[in-house]
């Protein structure tokens, strides 16, 4: 049921690490750990005295990677209990931050949608910012109706948790919100919803 | 006409700005007003020499909301191919002549937060109108201008006066002053973007230190002033039209191509918009490219060039228009 070739569809290039910058600061999610702990190697002495990781831990495989990330040995290790924690984080850390600064974001795409918010509030451009999509494909998704955002959608059609009406998950993307576009799928007869599918798993 | 429709005005004014820089003010001959612009956008001025007409870019410098009428700052080239000389030696007030509607390659990222801007020479012009927008907006705003003497740099008093000391700092070459681009770009606030226009040395130096001190590219921005580099004469064979076109030693690829009544497409003449890419169909010899809108993989593929600026030396060359 989705629409291909949208053009809005975030594209998610994968880490690298950026060797002239003064600054690198990783915000990882669940296996998005995984991102930066894979491309140890190009962590050199100096990459990693530039550096600052905030981590989460979440879903099955993407808890405790804690001791790994801080044997990194970067200059500043912060865990966050919850993406709220690890978002005002980030949000003190750019707000005094430097041009020179590159950010590199990893996990799931409702993660990297909200830090992503975080970074263009604080006048970063979108495309400067490197990003890598790991762990669930659940997406988080606006109802265009009500406007209600719910997380973690791996069905389509779902039912809004705001105003309940059966939402089908479009790949139509907003940067300023950081989700998904989920449209009534049964407007023009009410109960006719196709059965959900399980497309984001 | 290729380039968007031309708007008929009258020179009103012409003055000496500093040595070898004037300032030509455009009022339309209807009497209406001007079409409003952005900062950092540029027209094309037609010339007619003599029935040989010569079309070049100058930014725009007076305030963008001001509709009355446009300005422009032309310095003389040393080396000019025609363009400055005629601006310099042959246009009095009075005068008619033709200017295309603006057009912005070189607009200002409003999302930024902070708005870096060095000027090198004339290069300080678009700048010039962008610093009004700036202000109006209360945007946070620095200029850096290099000049090589007093006597040659164009508005430093005015700037300095209109904006202050603290936002606009002079260099000058003579005094031995230099812009010191490592410190400047070392230290910006997050979401600072630079817009750098000079000479190409400087442009390449500005953006060089900027990538180096770690800023991403999509916050460093230029404008550079190309113009077509004289070179060998050549000709062109236009396989659509079935005209021969003989471009000589001065003369861009375009302008033979216009004077011989073809309309070719174009916007910035500067190699930098892409508006005029062109479809090479059989190339014998050599192309060069000279701008900076193909890159590097298609400029070596050859199969297309830009009229405005680039050249060709060998056997035959055949374009699709």
């Amino acid at each position: 049921m989705l629409v291909e070739g949208i053009k809005s569809r975030p594209v998610y290039r994968g880490l690298t690490i950026q060797p002239r910058a003064r600054r690198h600061i990783f915000a990882l999610e669940g296996e998005g750990a995984h991102a930066l702990l894979d491309r140890k190697t190009e962590l050199d002495e100096t990459a990693r005295s530039r550096s600052e990781i905030l981590y989460l831990g979440r879903g099955s495989q993407g808890k405790g990677h804690d001791e790994a990330l801080r044997k990194l040995g970067a200059d500043m290790f912060f865990t966050a209990p919850t993406i709220a924690t690890l978002l005002f984080r980030l949000k003190g850390t750019l707000a005094t931050a430097h041009m020179g600064t590159r950010l590199y974001i990893a996990g799931t795409e409702g993660f990297i949608g909200q830090a992503m918010i975080v970074a263009l509030d604080n006048g970063m451009d979108h495309a400067s910012i490197i990003t890598e999509h790991r762990g669930s494909l659940a997406r988080r998704v606006q109802c265009v109706h009500c406007k209600g955002i719910t997380e973690d959608v791996t069905h389509s059609p779902f039912a809004c948790s705001h105003c309940s009406l059966p939402l089908l998950v479009r790949d139509h993307y907003s940067r300023r919100l950081g989700a998904f576009q989920g449209v009534n799928v049964d407007a023009e007869e009410p109960g006719s919803a196709p059965d959900p599918e399980e497309l984001f798993l | 006409m290729s380039g968007g429709t031309e708007i008929p005005v009258r020179v009103t004014k012409v003055t000496m700005v500093a040595d070898r820089i004037k300032r030509f003010r455009f009022e339309r001959l209807d009497g209406r007003p001007m079409p409003y612009f952005s900062g950092g956008a540029h027209v094309i001025v037609s010339m007619n020499d003599n029935g040989h007409v010569r079309r070049n870019a100058y930014s725009l410098m007076s305030p963008p909301y001001d509709c009355s009428a446009y300005e422009i700052s032309v310095l003389h080239v040393e080396d000019s191919r025609g363009g400055s000389s005629f601006m310099h030696e042959k246009v009095r007030e009075g005068d008619e002549m033709r200017v295309s509607h603006p057009v912005n390659l070189f607009h200002p990222d409003w999302r930024g937060r902070k708005h870096l801007l060095i000027a090198g020479g004339i290069g300080i012009t678009p700048f010039i109108a962008m610093m009004e927008q700036f202000s109006r907006e209360g945007a946070h705003f620095e200029l850096h201008y290099a000049i090589r003497t007093r006597d040659r740099g164009a508005y430093c008093e005015d700037l300095v006066a209109s904006y202050g000391p603290h936002r606009v700092k002079i260099y000058c070459d003579a005094e031995n002053n230099r812009i010191p681009v490592a410190r400047l770009v070392d230290g910006q606030p997050l979401g600072t973007h630079l817009y750098v226009c000079g000479p190409t040395g400087m442009i390449d130096g500005v953006l060089k230190a900027g990538l180096e001190a770690g800023w991403p590219q999509q916050n460093l921005h230029c404008e550079r002033f190309l113009s077509t580099p004289p070179g060998k004469p050549f000709t062109v064979k236009l396989t659509r039209t079935g005209k021969t076109i003989h471009v000589g030693h001065h003369e861009s690829m375009l302008e033979a191509i216009e004077a011989a009544g073809v309309d070719a497409p174009y916007l910035c003449r500067g190699g930098a918009c892409g508006q005029c890419e062109t479809r090479v169909t059989a190339c014998e010899g050599k192309l060069l490219h000279n701008d900076i809108y193909l890159s590097d993989e298609e400029k070596a593929a050859g199969q297309k060039v830009m009229l405005c600026v680039s050249r060709f030396e060998g056997a035959a060359l055949h374009l699709d228009l």
